[in-house]
């Protein structure tokens, strides 16, 4: 379950991280949603890697058998406002690409 | 503490908030109604933050933390006003009053939704100065960025649509090296309250305070993009020369607030204990970098936007330099010296705008801008109030020439007290007394240095400006557009005059800095209100 979880948030890291440096604004964004999702998990993994138990405190169960509640609230925040400010660049990105006329991050026109 | 003052701590949040969700009620063309609106908030805001300083620095031990929610510390969210950040609640006061009223002139009314976004960057602004959790900080400072996405765009145009997607990029991947921050260190230290994460620090044992101190450095990226320490600081000067006027003068701010929260964090985390000075290295040769590249721009820049771009730059390095030596004396200078080297940027911003105004380049950006967005009628007030006097050059002159002297630390204004505190408590010739370092003789140089680059730049562009421009034809400058300048700039003669008692606030605050514990045990003992906890609990034994 780590591993797979880890390997999960690596290959979007590296992914998020490449896409994110290159010239075209629409890789850019993608990048940025890679690495957020790559970020949300491990929001997720850093409570601990635990299956099918409750965050819910009750009386007489060890706190090492519950899940942490609070990464996941985290998480949820997390999630709300990278999903706005993904979509403002990408009213961003539209703007510009009007304005100039090209998807070139710098708004160059490609050298043929 | 009782009775409604202990509310205040909230009101530099709430007011803005609540005034920002008012403003949408009304229609754009509503114009006047919502300047008025926004202009009572900050209003309100500087006699909030006054009055909060002032019962902060009162002689009775005010308790500065407010629990929200009425939940106990480590586990609710709080707020903390100390010192430090009821100085920072006025400065951003001051400078929102400044930056609105000359938006007034013209800036406000050439985009929709200006006063709301102005209100929510200034909602993030204070929470971020205000809040005692971590996560929290996440939050407002999210808040603040998205406003300020908004506004650096306000006016459109190629130009700053081009900068604009550049800063967002950039910020959106802060945001996210701020996550990852955060997360280490909760999954590490298992809190998010930085009293709470100060005290259990000195207990993590070793093998998991390296993944506390990796957290604590990708969280110091993040601030540290914000503050614009070299490597991190290319898109900084292009961004505030593209923003408009009173934009890039609040802006000012905000690359305050990541020095504010790298100087909060350091004192209150890593002050002692085993984890002791962590990366003040960093800060240290960082913030000689800083003010090198931002000299150098300084010396390079024609235009006098990316001018003061780079002053940014190496009011920045300056103060990252202090941060890294973390020494008592220098650091109560430098906190002058933010006060002074915000309010000197924000004006000259603000001025640039003005003098570019007689310039061809500049009118015809402003010209297309004012036919895509604004209203024909824009132009008539101006015909009344914006009398071509022949002064108009003289005041725009002798403001300019204030705003060269700060800069570049010159007396009589408060560029040069505050530089003056830091360098002669650098020197050791202040109550320390100990033979300055070759290190921080290579600080003592670079300052001096970049004030003699402020100087050489400010003098080339004056004349530039003021004596050799003939052909130009005098602005025309509304009286409203210059006062917030003079207003700003008054301040820092103020700062002069009452340099002694500022000094004085500035020592109290690095001495309540340097010693965590105050911090903590206010933050740990702060306990909930009695009588809504007996209410609330009587009610749920009622039902």
């Amino acid at each position: 379950m780590e591993l797979v979880l880890a390997t999960a948030i690596g290959v979007m890291t590296g992914c998020g991280v490449w896409l994110i440096l290159r010239p075209r604004t629409y890789q850019v964004i993608v990048g940025l949603s890679l690495l957020s999702y790559a970020v949300n998990l491990f929001i997720f993994g850093v409570g601990g890697v635990k299956t099918n138990v409750p965050p819910i405190l009750v009386d007489g169960v060890s706190t090492s058998t519950l899940a942490d509640p609070v990464p996941q609230a985290l998480v949820l925040t997390a999630i709300v406002i990278g999903f706005a400010t993904t979509a403002l660049f990408l009213v961003v990105l539209l703007a510009s690409r009007g304005l100039t006329g090209t998807d070139h991050v710098d708004g160059r026109n490609d050298p043929k | 503490m009782s009775g409604w003052t202990h509310h205040l701590i909230i009101a530099p949040i709430l007011v803005p908030l609540v005034v920002a969700a008012l403003l949408l009620f009304f229609d754009e063309r509503q114009r006047v109604v919502k300047a008025m609106i926004s202009l009572a908030s900050t209003l309100i805001l500087v006699a909030v933050s006054l009055a909060l300083l002032r019962i902060e620095s009162g002689p009775n031990d005010f308790e500065g933390v407010y629990l929200l929610g009425n939940w106990a510390a480590p586990f609710g969210i709080v707020l903390v006003l100390d010192a430090l950040s009821a100085l920072m609640l006025l400065l951003t006061a001051l400078l929102s009053v400044a930056a609105l009223v000359y938006s007034l002139a013209r800036w406000h009314a050439v985009g929709a939704h200006f006063h709301t976004m102005f209100q929510l960057l200034l909602v993030g602004l204070n929470g971020a100065f205000l809040t005692g959790d971590l996560f929290n900080l996440f939050v407002f400072f999210e808040v603040m960025l998205a406003s300020s996405y908004g506004l650096l765009l306000h006016g459109s145009g190629p130009l700053r649509v081009k900068a604009g997607m550049h800063y967002i990029a950039v910020n959106l991947a802060a945001a996210l090296l701020f996550l990852i921050g955060v997360s280490l260190i909760y999954g590490t230290a298992g809190t998010l309250n930085m009293a709470d994460l100060a005290a259990r620090i000195p207990d993590i044992e070793p093998d998991r305070r390296m993944l506390m101190e990796a957290g604590a450095g990708v969280l110091g990226i993040a601030f540290l993009i914000k503050a614009g320490m070299w490597p991190l600081c290319f898109w900084l000067p292009t961004a505030y020369s593209a923003a408009s006027a009173p934009v890039a003068g609040i802006f000012a701010i905000m690359s305050k607030l990541g020095i504010y929260i790298i100087l909060r964090l350091t004192m209150l985390l890593f002050g002692d204990g085993p984890s002791a000075g962590f990366g003040a290295d960093v800060l240290l040769y960082g913030g000689i970098a800083t003010i090198m590249f931002g000299t150098i721009g300084v010396l390079a820049s024609q235009a006098l936007g990316r001018l003061a771009g780079f002053s940014v730059l190496v009011s920045s390095g300056t103060l990252l330099m202090v941060l890294g030596i973390n020494d008592g004396a220098i650091s109560s200078g430098a906190l002058l010296y933010l006060v002074s080297s915000t309010l000197t940027i924000s004006a000259f911003f603000m001025l640039i705008e003005l003098v570019e105004r007689g310039q061809d380049a500049g009118a015809i950006v402003l010209a297309v801008t004012m036919e895509a967005y604004g209203d024909a009628d824009e132009d008539e007030p101006e015909e009344g109030d914006g009398v071509t006097m022949p002064g108009t050059m003289a005041i725009l002159g002798i403001c300019f020439a204030a705003c060269g002297i700060l800069l570049s630390g010159l007396p009589p204004l408060s560029g040069f007290v505050a530089k003056f505190a830091m360098l002669s408590a650098m020197m050791g010739t202040g109550a320390i007394g100990v033979p300055p370092t070759a290190t921080v003789w290579v600080l003592v140089i670079l300052v001096i240095l970049s004030g003699i680059a402020a100087l050489i730049s400010m003098t080339r562009a004056g004349i530039r400006t003021f004596w050799s421009s003939l052909e130009g034809t005098v602005p025309r400058v509304l009286v409203i557009e210059i006062v917030p300048v003079m207003f700003l700039l008054f301040l820092t003669l103020a700062l002069t005059v009452q340099a002694g008692p500022a000094m004085r606030y500035m020592d109290t605050t690095i001495r309540s800095l340097s010693n965590p514990r105050i911090y903590i045990d206010a933050v740990r003992n702060a306990a909930p209100i009695p009588d809504y906890d007996g209410a609330a609990s009587a009610e749920a034994g009622g039902k």
